[in-house]
């Protein structure tokens, strides 16, 4: 029955010519492959959240006077609302960390270098919209947790030089944080955001097949001088069904977190109340929240935070056009970018954890 | 005049004119001509009294001057102000101060000018104050007027800084009635405040903030000041606590203690230092009330008992339930619905407290039920989330044994296939 | 990964894969859309959200008598004046929180544990409470008295 399926539709699209590629495709083989698979487990995680968002759409309200209700009538009385919901929180958690690990593994296997630079860039614009979807999702539940987050978090971007203001009014929806802004977060977290990161992933995609999959520096010029040496294995069906175990894996583990420790509630979002100790932001940001409190108050004669965000910002856009200044590939210029790459990550970490520990 | 010098004198001397009529003239548009702190303002203390501090008091914002209680001229410059002709009586000695205040304060028609809410009858409920009655046979010791209000800062009670704002009656009153020395001679105890600082009342009044709640004027009158008479001190407690009174009223006690002549709650309770009640008041430890009449092993003591034992049953069954909503609340289950009807069951204990005012058990009993009832369903919802986390907890399981099996086919698969054929 | 020599598979570990892989996929595969077909079907109460409560039915309520019920998570009073004017007041008294009460001698709504007053409309008249009680909008729909968040402006 597959064959009539097959013929049929080579009949009207040239089936086999079109899918010839895909079956030719091949991963390569070496010590470090099994980073191969966490690009594909970012994506099934995103998959993952567009099924249980669409799911939590059919009983979420956005509006400051419901949302919170409407949260807690998902988690306590529609039937096993509180795994979809509690799978749709630690799966984002879930996704942006992997969606980190696949950058920074790109990064120490220097795939992005000529010609896969199109390839980093559109994969740094999808870090950022999930982080972007990150912090509009976090606001949705209405919790005090979250608003108090967001305000911090908004306030911060207000003080970007020039645009910052408006910048800030434009995501707040006005000048603070109120029903206003939980509407148009909605809007972002289920269209603008969906939308463009659906397009980014097609184009991110598409170039992956494009070039093939990169291989390490090293392993490259071992196999260019001994061809015989060269490992590769097809992608369809045995990394294929790799790839189908990791997701698996990832299945599970998403299962136990929702079950065992099911994402809270919280109590709802009060915008006059004063703010509880200890907000902070969830933990993708909190590196950059952790060294903005650290900065001191002024530097030379700027604001303090003004620099810090000055500095994140510049840091961010070079780390996104990284492939444009790692022309050499060898030599030193590769030793000063791993460098930069375990600094990046050394950061990263040092701050988050330090965030948390910090009172 | 045509030299530059003449023309410098003449300059100057205008300007010393221009600078005086300006100061006169600028004297002449403040609130009231009061050329008596033009001098006081520069004096010494006890004679030194300034703009600024003046400026403070609710007469002078009003209008008032040095010589509406002083007399004299406050218009005159330097001493001339001070004329015994304009009426100058200098300072006001004490056996003349209430008297003095009363003159416009108890003039109703006076007083309408100004605040027409403000009471007129300070004096005369001074009058029947243990003060007023002390002073009428010539003790200057006890408070007047000045002694609580304060003089030339005087602000209104409703302002926070005043020394007679709830928050600070108890300090003013402690002025005089906590000092030992100064209160040698009369016969009254000097424990007062301090026993009043270890309250419950101070507590919600001073930590608290909660303005409703007693100070020493609330129970004991501020103008008519006298303790409340040994019968009528329930009549001051039952203002606020309506409910207590209403029980005890019902109750043997109010005969028994009437007779005996027992001023009701001040029995149990105390009047000064009113501490937090606890259901140790119904024991037989150092803190019980009821064994220092009854005896043991009669009707009265089992009756405490049984309404002891009520209330411990009550408050055991609300902390169980608590405990099981805290270990499902941590095991991630919702039960905030059941954490709030927690409120409702310690509403009840609560009000089962009030009800052994009427030292009848059974209706303390029918209060307890009815928060048993409201525990248990809590206790009810905790376990039920106990279980659902359970049933979620075998789900998982169910669900991981057959990702596992899948895991462990596809690796077992994927070996058997390249086995069986190359990978590339 | 690596590549073993080629070698017959015996039927037997054939056999267990298949049951394997074939029971695993089968049986998570309903593990997951299990819940999701669930989730799918609307539960019986339906969310009314936190801005309005259907209180009681025409009739339950006689002139001057109340009742007191839930609206979102607090406790709400619901009262019946002798002239048969319906309101809602938030039953959460502001000096300390108990839950007050309506007392049709007095006509006013009263506090049990200190003795405060509102009148009708909520205003705090005697007694520790500092605020009035917060109040609700009453409409009648059809045979429901339905208690409401009262809109802005």
């Amino acid at each position: 029955m597959l064959t009539r399926g097959r013929q049929w539709l080579n009949q009207r699209f040239h089936w086999d010519d079109l899918i010839g590629p895909l079956k030719k495709k091949t991963v390569p083989i070496h010590g470090l492959s099994y980073w191969y698979f966490l690009g594909g487990v970012t994506l099934f995680l995103f998959m993952i959240q567009v099924g249980t968002g669409i799911l939590l759409l059919l009983y979420y309200r956005p509006g400051a006077n419901e949302a919170f209700e409407s949260v807690q009538y998902i988690m306590t009385r529609v039937q096993f609302g509180w795994l979809i919901r509690s799978i749709h929180s630690w799966a984002a958690n879930l996704m942006i960390l992997t969606a980190f690990a696949h950058m920074f593994s790109v990064v120490f296997l220097r795939a992005y270098r000529k010609p896969r630079e199109l390839t980093w860039l559109s994969g740094m614009l999808l870090l950022f919209l999930a982080m972007g979807f990150g912090f509009s999702g976090y606001l949705l539940p209405w919790n005090t947790l979250a608003f108090f987050a967001t305000k911090v978090g908004t306030e911060i971007t207000g003080q970007v030089p020039f645009i910052g203001h408006r910048l800030m009014v434009f995501l707040r929806g006005g000048e603070d944080v109120t029903g206003a802004t939980l509407t148009r977060f909605f809007g972002f977290h289920v269209a603008v955001l969906p939308g463009l990161t659906t397009l980014l992933i097609l184009i991110h995609l598409a170039l992956v097949q494009y070039f093939g999959m990169s291989v390490p520096p090293g392993v490259e010029t071992r196999w260019k001088s001994s061809p015989g040496q060269v490992r590769e294995m097809k992608f369809f069906p045995n990394f294929a069904l790799r790839e189908l175990m990791a997701w698996y894996i990832a299945l599970g583990v998403l299962g136990a977190m929702a079950a065992i420790l099911p994402w809270e509630l919280g109590t709802k979002a009060d915008p006059f109340a004063p703010a509880p100790a200890g907000i902070r932001p969830e933990w993708y940001f909190m590196f950059m929240f952790q060294t903005l409190k650290k900065i001191p108050a002024k530097v030379w004669f700027a604001d303090g935070e003004v620099v810090g965000i000055l500095v994140f910002g510049a840091a961010g856009l070079i780390w996104t056009l990284l492939p444009f200044f790692d022309q050499a590939g060898r030599g030193r210029g590769r030793k000063f970018f791993m460098g930069a790459g375990i600094f990046a990550l050394t950061y990263i970490i040092a701050m988050t954890v330090y965030g948390y520990l910090a009172k | 005049m045509d030299t530059w010098q003449n023309r410098g004198i003449f300059a100057a001397r205008l300007l010393l004119l221009a600078t005086a009529l300006l100061l006169c003239g600028g004297r002449l548009c403040a609130q009231a001509q009061n050329t008596c702190l033009d001098c006081h303002g520069a004096l010494d203390p006890p004679l030194q009294l300034t703009e600024q501090q003046f400026s403070n008091d609710i007469h002078a914002q009003k209008g008032l001057t040095c010589a509406s209680c002083h007399g004299g001229d406050p218009t005159k410059a330097d001493m001339d102000a001070m004329s015994k002709a304009a009426g100058f009586r200098g300072k006001v000695e004490r056996k003349d101060v209430p008297e003095l205040c009363g003159r416009c304060h108890s003039d109703t028609a006076f007083m309408r000018k100004y605040n027409p809410s403000l009471r007129t009858d300070q004096f005369s409920q001074y009058k029947t104050s243990v003060h007023g009655r002390l002073f009428a046979k010539g003790d200057t010791k006890v408070a007047v007027c000045i002694d609580c209000h304060g003089v030339h800062g005087l602000r209104p009670a409703s302002d926070a800084r005043s020394k007679v704002h709830p928050l600070n009656i108890a300090q003013t009153c402690s002025r005089c009635h906590a000092d030992s020395a100064y209160m040698k001679g009369y016969s009254i105890p000097t424990d007062q405040f301090a026993r009043y600082s270890s309250s419950v009342h101070h507590d919600a009044l001073a930590v608290r903030g909660d303005l409703s709640a007693p100070t020493c004027t609330t129970c004991h009158g501020n103008h008519g000041a006298a303790p409340p008479g040994v019968d009528t001190v329930k009549n001051v407690c039952s203002k606020c606590h309506a409910f207590q009174e209403q029980m005890f009223d019902k109750s043997t006690h109010k005969a028994a203690f009437q007779s005996a002549g027992l001023p009701g709650c001040v029995v149990c309770h105390g009047n000064h230092a009113i501490s937090h009640p606890s259901d140790e008041k119904l024991d037989a430890g150092p803190q019980a009330v009821c064994m220092r009449c009854h005896t043991p092993g009669d009707a009265c003591d089992r009756a405490r008992g049984d309404m002891l034992s009520g209330l411990m049953r009550l408050d055991d069954s609300i902390k169980t339930a608590d405990k099981v909503l805290g270990v499902a609340e941590s095991s991630g289950m919702e039960v905030s619905q059941a954490r709030l009807d927690q409120d409702q069951a310690r509403d009840a204990l609560t009000k089962a407290r009030v009800t052994i005012h009427s030292f009848k058990p059974e209706l303390v009993e029918h209060d307890i039920q009815e928060g048993v009832k409201i525990a248990a369903k809590n206790l009810q919802a905790g376990q039920a989330a106990l279980a659902e986390r359970d049933y979620r907890r075998k789900g998982l399981g169910f669900a991981l044994v057959f990702i596992l099996m899948t895991v462990l086919g596809l690796f077992l698969y994927i070996r058997q296939m390249e086995q069986e054929a190359p990978k590339s | 990964m690596k590549t073993e020599e080629p070698a017959r598979i015996q039927p037997a570990r054939r056999r267990l894969v298949e049951v394997l892989l074939g029971g695993g996929v089968l049986g998570s595969i309903t593990a997951f859309f299990y819940p999701v077909l669930r989730y799918l079907i609307p539960p019986p109460v339906a969310d009314l959200g936190s801005d309005e409560v259907v209180a009681c039915k025409v009739g339950d309520l006689k002139p001057n008598s109340s009742k007191i019920f839930r609206f979102g998570t607090r406790p709400a009073l619901l009262l019946m004046a002798a002239d048969g004017e319906y309101r809602a007041l938030s039953a959460v008294c502001t000096h300390l929180s108990c839950t007050v009460q309506y007392c049709n001698d007095l006509h006013q709504v009263w506090c049990a544990c200190h003795n405060g007053l509102y009148d009708l409309n909520g205003r705090n008249i005697s007694g520790p409470p500092p605020r009035p009680l917060g109040s609700y909008a009453v409409h009648v729909r059809g045979d429901d008295i339905v208690v409401s968040r009262k809109r802005e402006g």
